[in-house]
């Protein structure tokens, strides 16, 4: 069947349709709220066989990133989905999958943590996977959410990379919001993500001979497998950057890459954001700039590798700049704005930069918000 | 003249290569030594953190000829459960997957994984070399360490529940083929792991495995405390099978005479061997018996179920 279909969906099925287009081969999940729409749409597609993969109904978060981690480096295509506490109660094996190399993709929709129980959006959970050593894209719409998983199966499988990946979308906001989306057409994502060929050993012995992995080694040893991750998340730099740009050759869309700009040709102050927040944040300025304000948005599309050139370039030309974070660490304050103060530093770029905390657990970010926080910047 | 289950056992190939890095009589090693023989090159080990991971030897090198995947404490058995999803989705399902961990692993901090994975009646094998405490870290007690052994945890012998009857528990999940092992009966494991292996389906499989260093004795004496651990009762060898819902139970013809309680050694014949029982107090013997009486009621009343017609 070669055709695309345009449908108008949630973000929670344009996440499952971006793995089925992806071909995953084992899907294991667990439920949670907002997460759980998107694995029962994969289950019921495979019961039914209009999908040919495995789906394992696990017993907890843990055991399905431990399933799909098994599944990966046994030469398998594999996904998992979840949020908030789900997301936490899996960490242990989320940094397990970055150092046994496994390529396998994650949607995470955000949600506040508890207590108190709130099932809302809030960028916090997916924020605490930040130095587990996953590649991170943040999805500002359904398409991007659908998009963006394909992409993370071809980067993430890239053989200079060979790390997992994840895939945010708010709670909700995206999640259970119904949005145009273009499905793509099958043949057309089977020629740009080709099926995953492992460049290393495989857990099956007709392939690979017998071979230990993760057995005990010395911290000189440790070190160099470490450093090997590090390498591996710079290399994703430019791997993001050529996926986008064939996904905008072959698919005619654009997400941006690392990061992606709107109206900030000539702006002079620039508001930073991710996900769902970003795209308000645009929508904030399009009226803006219709009423004479010099005011840009970069949409962080991706926090690992952290875009670190690409934000201090546009920091450099702007006199100002705004961060937008729904999240926070305590003690601290916003983490994206963190992470962009900390890459001015490096850059030597003394921009100023205004931290704001908005949007936690789900409240609303409204346009009068972002507007308010422009205009006193301005007076 | 016919070959002899021995013979068979003998001359099945070595997968444990010299080289480990396990302790001077360690049943463990020695478990998986005949485990593997059953089993076979077509074989993947997923291993929890335990003693298999330390004494497969130190990275580059590995004394385990077959694969070998190394994975969080409480992952095993999902880990497994995804990689046998993938061959078969590739058409490989003739690997065997197993799960070789300790009692740590697998009774405690994994036993919601492997219950998960025995409910959904994953093809895989889950053993466990049950060698009563958390021995790798330095002998902590587990959920498996019976009442009164001191163990760092518990360096006075404090009393503190029973022993999980973990097989049993397993054998409720209604899954193909439950077993208990002991590293002192090699050719019965060794038949065991090849039922298993015939059978499609979860398989678990229980091997009690003495420690010296953790329990305190000499480590020539491991295979000796391991067979009085049957001679006296402490440790029942049998099997369990469900068979389209019925529980065909099978006490092993190595326990068969301690269904009897009078043929058995006295438990003081097994515990003074032992450092951990040292100074062992009354209560702590009274807590033992009761939880072996336990099990052969557990025992009996599984060989009732099965007469039934």
């Amino acid at each position: 069947m070669r055709m695309e279909i345009r449908d108008v969906i949630t973000g929670n099925d344009a996440a499952a349709w971006g793995a089925r287009l992806s071909r995953v081969e084992v899907i294991a999940a667990y439920p949670i709220t907002p997460q759980t729409t998107i694995v029962e749409k994969l289950s019921e597609w495979v019961d039914k066989g209009e999908f040919d993969a495995r789906f394992i109904a696990v017993e907890s978060e843990h055991s399905a990133m431990s399933a799909i981690i098994g599944a990966s480096a046994a030469g398998a295509r594999a996904f998992t989905a979840t949020s908030s506490q789900g997301l936490l109660y899996m960490m242990e094996m989320v940094s397990w999958a970055a150092g046994a190399r496994t390529p396998v993709v994650t949607a995470i929709v955000n949600r506040a943590l508890g207590p108190p129980w709130n099932i809302w959006t809030d960028q916090t959970d997916a924020l605490m996977a930040r130095d587990a050593g996953w590649i991170q894209f943040w999805a500002s719409n359904n398409q991007e959410v659908l998009d963006s998983i394909i992409q993370a199966y071809r980067v993430a499988e890239d053989k200079h990379v060979i790390l997992p990946a994840m895939v945010m979308l708010g709670g909700f906001v995206l999640s259970h919001t119904a949005m145009p989306v273009v499905i793509h057409d099958q043949e057309k994502v089977d020629e740009y993500l080709p099926p995953y060929d492992p460049p290393h050993y495989v857990l099956n012995p007709k392939i690979s001979k017998p071979f230990a992995y993760g057995n005990i080694l010395f911290p000189w040893d440790y070190a160099k497998v470490r450093l090997a991750i590090q390498k591996a998340m710079e290399n994703a730099v430019d791997v993001i950057k050529k996926a986008a740009k064939e996904f905008h050759e072959i698919f005619g869309i654009w997400h941006g890459d690392l990061i992606k700009e709107a109206y900030t040709d000539g702006a002079e102050i620039v508001i930073m954001g991710l996900g769902e927040v970003a795209e308000q944040a645009e929508a904030t300025v399009e009226h803006l700039r219709q009423n004479g304000l010099k005011v840009g948005v970069v949409k962080v599309r991706v926090t690992r590798p952290f875009p670190k050139r690409e934000i201090a370039k546009i920091a450099d030309n702007v006199s100002h700049v705004i961060v937008i974070d729904r999240n926070i660490s305590f003690g601290w304050g916003g983490i994206l704005a963190g992470e962009v103060k900390a890459t001015l530093h490096e850059y030597n770029v003394d921009t100023p930069v205004t931290a704001k905390i908005m949007g936690i657990g789900g409240d609303d970010i409204l346009p009068e918000h972002i507007e308010k926080i422009v205009k006193e910047l301005i007076k | 003249m016919s070959k002899t289950l021995l013979d068979e056992l003998i001359e099945a190939g070595e997968y444990v290569l010299p080289g480990t890095t396990a302790c001077p009589g360690c049943g463990s090693s020695l478990a998986l030594r005949y485990v593997l023989k059953a089993l076979g090159k077509d074989t993947i080990l997923v291993i929890p953190a335990c003693c298999a991971s330390v004494y497969q030897a130190i990275y580059p090198k590995v004394a385990f000829n077959v694969i070998t995947y190394n994975v969080a404490f409480a992952s095993a058995a999902a880990v497994a459960s995804g990689v046998r999803q993938a061959l078969d989705y590739k058409g490989y399902e003739d690997v065997n997957v197993v799960v070789w961990g300790g009692d740590g692993g697998l009774i405690d901090i994994g036993a919601a994984t492997v219950s998960g994975a025995a409910e959904r009646n994953e093809n895989i094998f889950v053993i466990c070399y049950d060698n009563e405490a958390y021995m790798n870290t330095g002998i902590q007690r587990s959920g498996s360490t019976p009442p009164g052994a001191r163990t760092t945890t518990t360096p006075l012998g404090k009393v503190v529940g029973f022993k999980k009857p973990m097989a049993f528990l397993m054998l409720l999940h209604g899954v193909p083929y439950v077993a208990t092992a002991n590293i002192a009966y090699p050719t019965d494991l060794y038949e065991k792991v090849k039922k298993g292996k015939a059978v499609k389906g979860f398989k678990f499989i229980h091997i009690f495995s003495p420690c010296p260093p953790g329990w305190r004795f000499d480590d020539s004496k491991t295979i000796e405390v391991a067979r009085l651990a049957v001679e006296t009762g402490y440790w029942i060898l049998w099997e369990g099978r469900n068979v389209e819902g019925k529980i065909e139970f099978k006490l092993s013809p190595q326990s068969k005479p301690y269904l009897d309680p009078s043929k058995r050694k006295p438990i003081e014949e097994f515990l003074k061997y032992q450092g951990r029982f040292r100074g062992f107090k009354e209560e702590s013997i009274r807590r033992i018996k009761e939880w072996m009486n336990i099990q052969w009621n557990l025992v009996k009343s599984m060989l009732r179920l099965s007469e039934e017609k």
